[in-house]
């Protein structure tokens, strides 16, 4: 590039200039370039819940949950638990460290992680590490004592508040 | 690839045991065995696995060839890490070998990203969950994080994006680039003048020194070792069926849902430091120590001699011994001690205190080692990685036999169930 043997000064300041250009459409193909190949990695965001359509769970009549029980909504991907004290709560049921799901396990009153012995309680708050975070929720409504639950927003939070629970 | 001589001297077998020969032996029957697979395979979450299914009942010796492949993968992993063993201890990372370590590093980390992609392929249970959680991990990369997981995954959870782009991964842009730097880390061995000379530098000390013509003396001893070892794994895959778990299901994890050995280790590890230090410090850390063991300042560049002297073979000992011990009990104290009760991991408790008490403690041991030893640079680095190796090896051990369901410690010979 710095070969400046030339002995006529505007000789070697127009070789600069082209070489200049040539880096510049250089620079501009490998923009191009790296465009393209993000453009093809980027996340396809299709999903049955992205619609709105099927995004709200029918989770049926406040009555049919006992207290202090949870139940799973596969089609939902959460669990619906209901605290002692009536409270309604929708669990996302991925653990918060890594992603994998995370059972009810009914006889140790805990949601344990198959994956990182992670472990949660029924509100969702981390029992054992290494999980950084309670389970996240979805919001919960009671439409005429039908509880309904929006899959469409996950709620990641830091901890367990009071305010999360809802009651009929 | 081969120079028309070699040295005599660095002939037998036992000095390298074959293993880089090995290594390019199994890559050979992988992409052999790879090109069939793909003929057979199609890269969907509803084909996938009845495609697996049907390449072992439909075609000639199907499984035998998925068979093959799958062991050649895992006997891969472990003859490259041998391989980095019998460099390191021979101390084959000196002067102009310098960045041939750093290409060997560059492959296995390539060689490790080939078993990652290509276990997701089967799409069972273990592949869809092994990938759940490592495509995990990146989330906890700071800043770059999220954006790292939707590019890996193609999407918000794993999917048919995901399982497109682990094909492309596999199939195409890993092998690839393994080839490259394939050629360029054997390219590096001829210009360093072949193998490390076995000797002591005292003892090499003839004018002329003895060379034999490569072909037969070097390529019939590695023709030889190259058919002994097809011939092995052929027999294993005869033998032993490539493990194919339940079809993948999105709403249910195994229990336990471990990853393949070589990451096992690495997994154990996630149960006992929060996510940010296992997953993003701790490795950083081991990859810039790997990295940097060449280009640390060497007064005495030792080479050739197994374990650098007799101080070295010591001082290795001696690391063994102190990471047999030390980590089953840091395991047993962190899972009775520390974690009934603990809640959150709170990043001080249970990151960054833990990785400075355990980082003054290696420092220690370092001082150890030179004032009672009069251990030199090489050798302390030697007995270093020992301590980190034996570590991981614990670390394995525990995760592969002494977890089982909700990763629980258990006994393997199944006391109590």
């Amino acid at each position: 590039m710095t070969k400046n043997r030339e002995p006529v000064e505007t000789s070697s300041s127009r070789r600069g200039f082209l070489g200049r250009v040539w880096l510049l459409l250089g620079g501009v193909a490998l923009a191009e370039a790296v465009w393209i190949v993000s453009d093809f990695f980027k996340p396809r965001r299709r999903r049955a819940t992205d619609d709105g359509a099927d995004s709200v769970i029918v989770a049926g009549p406040v009555d049919r949950f006992q207290p202090g029980s949870v139940t799973a909504f596969p089609e939902g991907r959460f669990y619906l638990a209901r605290l002692v004290d009536g409270g309604f709560l929708a669990l996302h049921r991925e653990c918060t460290h890594l992603g994998c799901t995370v059972p009810w396990v009914a006889a140790e009153d805990r949601f344990v992680c198959p994956c990182h012995a992670s472990s949660f309680d029924i509100t969702g708050n981390v029992l054992s590490p290494p999980a950084p975070r309670p389970l996240d929720i979805f919001p919960v409504r009671i439409e005429n004592a039908i509880v309904k639950v929006d899959i469409s927003r996950i709620i990641k939070r830091q901890s367990y508040a009071s305010s999360q629970v809802v009651r009929s | 690839m081969r120079p028309v001589r070699v040295r005599r001297s660095t002939l037998p077998y036992q000095h390298t045991f074959g293993l880089g020969g090995s290594s390019l032996t199994l890559i050979g029957l992988m992409v052999f065995t790879g090109v069939l697979l793909m003929l057979a395979y199609e890269p969907s979450p509803e084909r996938a696995y009845d495609s697996v299914i049907g390449l072992q009942d439909q075609f000639l010796f199907g499984g035998l060839v998925r068979n093959i492949h799958h062991w050649s993968a895992n006997l891969l992993v472990a003859v490259v890490l041998l391989h980095l063993l019998r460099v390191l201890f021979t101390g084959g990372f000196h002067g102009p070998r310098r960045f041939n370590w750093v290409l060997g590093l560059g492959l296995l980390a390539g060689i490790l990203a080939a078993n990652f992609t290509g276990y997701l392929l089967p799409w069972d249970q273990l592949a869809f969950w092994a990938v759940t959680i490592c495509t995990g991990m990146f989330g906890y990369v700071p800043w770059i994080g999220e954006w790292l997981q939707g590019m890996a995954r193609g999407g918000p959870e794993v999917g048919s994006a995901t399982l497109v782009i682990f094909y492309t991964f596999h199939t195409t842009l890993v092998p690839v680039t393994l080839v490259l730097l394939m050629a360029f880390h054997f390219w590096r061995v001829r210009k360093a003048g072949g193998v490390v000379d076995p000797r002591p530098p005292e003892e090499i000390v003839e004018e002329k020194p003895d060379y034999v013509s490569t072909l037969p003396e070097l390529l019939m001893r590695e023709l030889a070792a190259a058919l002994a070892l097809i011939a092995f794994v052929v027999v294993l895959s005869v033998f032993v069926n490539a493990p194919l778990g339940a079809p993948a299901n999105p709403g249910m994890s195994t229990n336990p849902a471990k990853a393949p050995w070589y990451f096992v280790g690495f997994q154990e590890l996630q149960l006992h430091f929060h996510p940010l230090i296992a997953v993003v410090v701790i490795p950083a850390l081991v990859a810039l120590a790997l990295l940097a063991i060449p280009y640390l300042r060497y007064p005495r560049e030792l080479s050739g001699a197994w374990f650098l002297s007799g101080t070295g073979r010591r001082t290795a000992v001696l690391a063994a011994t102190v990471g047999l011990v030390v980590t089953p009990v840091l395991i047993l104290f962190d899972e009775l001690v520390l974690q009934p009760g603990a809640g959150l991991p709170s990043l001080a408790w249970r990151g960054l205190v833990p990785l400075v008490l355990m980082g003054a403690a290696v420092f220690g041991f370092r001082s150890l080692l030179i004032k009672k030893f009069g251990a030199s640079k090489g050798e302390v680095v030697q007995a270093v990685f020992v301590l980190f190796l034996i570590v991981l090896a614990v670390l394995t051990v525990t995760g592969v036999w002494f977890r089982g369901p909700g990763m629980a410690l258990v006994w393997p010979w199944g006391v109590g169930g």
